[in-house]
């Protein structure tokens, strides 16, 4: 079956991204496919990549970028949501005149576009959090 | 892109207007699949009745009136809003103190309309 998933809770604030990972990693070992992660609300903050959690937690963007890797996963983070809550790829950095960007690599910043096209493409979808 | 068959989404909300910016976050999203063109419902549950209140002043704590931007969704198509009776007894309100026309709606009714649901999306 196809699927999409929604994250809408901050890492280390809320399980919901942990979750949201575990049940992806369940859903692609199971043979199901992932059509897209879209990461909404707090959850765009799993796609920070200047987060440093301390060495023995569980690191979620990295964690996301993993699966990506193994899996080609679709990582979708709101672009509205991300860049109000300080999370921009370059070109959104430039337009805003800020001295650096922060989107980990593997996710891309996109409009709610996405996660209408994941609802009509995609079996079922799930919404993790807040 | 369009070439699946229409689906019917069931977007439950259940937030209080101002005690978070999930809200308006999902309010945002149904006004984008109300511009592409989905068949939308939304429910209004728990605290998030509070959302459809008239007369809301929020200017004074920095926030924009959510109504406002709830009341734009029907320009969009989308009109068929339903409140959970049990919500709107347990907030003391009536429909009369609400700002778009509503649907009130009973725990089976809700089960309905979720069981008629391609997708339920919550917020």
């Amino acid at each position: 079956m196809k699927y999409s998933i929604i994250v809408l809770g901050a890492p280390y604030s809320s399980p919901s991204a942990n979750t949201a990972l575990n049940f992806t990693n369940a859903l692609l070992s199971s043979g199901h496919t992932v059509f897209r992660v879209f990461f909404y609300h707090e959850g765009v903050q799993c796609a920070n990549h200047l987060a440093a959690p301390p060495q023995d937690e569980i690191n979620l963007p990295e964690q996301w970028q993993k699966l990506k890797a193994q899996h080609n996963l679709d990582l979708v983070a709101c672009i509205a949501a991300g860049v109000k809550r300080g999370v921009l790829d370059q070109s959104e950095a430039k337009r805003h005149e800020k001295e650096c960007s922060n989107l980990s690599q593997g996710f891309e910043l996109s409009g709610l576009g996405q996660l209408v096209e994941a609802t009509e493409q995609s079996d079922r979808v799930i919404t993790f959090g807040p | 892109m369009r070439e699946v068959s229409r689906k019917k989404i069931v977007v439950i909300l259940s937030q209080s207007p101002y005690g978070g910016s999930l809200a308006r976050e999902a309010i945002d999203y149904c006004l984008a699949a109300a511009a592409f063109e989905q068949d939308l419902q939304l429910i209004f549950t728990s605290d998030a009745v509070l959302q459809l209140l008239n007369d809301q002043q929020p200017q004074s704590i920095h926030q924009k009136n959510i109504s406002k931007t709830l009341s734009a969704l029907p320009i969009y198509g989308v009109d068929n809003f339903y409140v959970d009776q049990e919500a709107l007894a347990d907030l003391g309100l009536s429909e009369k103190d609400l700002c778009l026309p509503v649907s009130i709606v009973n725990a089976n009714e809700m089960t309905e309309l979720l069981a008629n649901a391609s997708h339920t999306l919550n917020f």
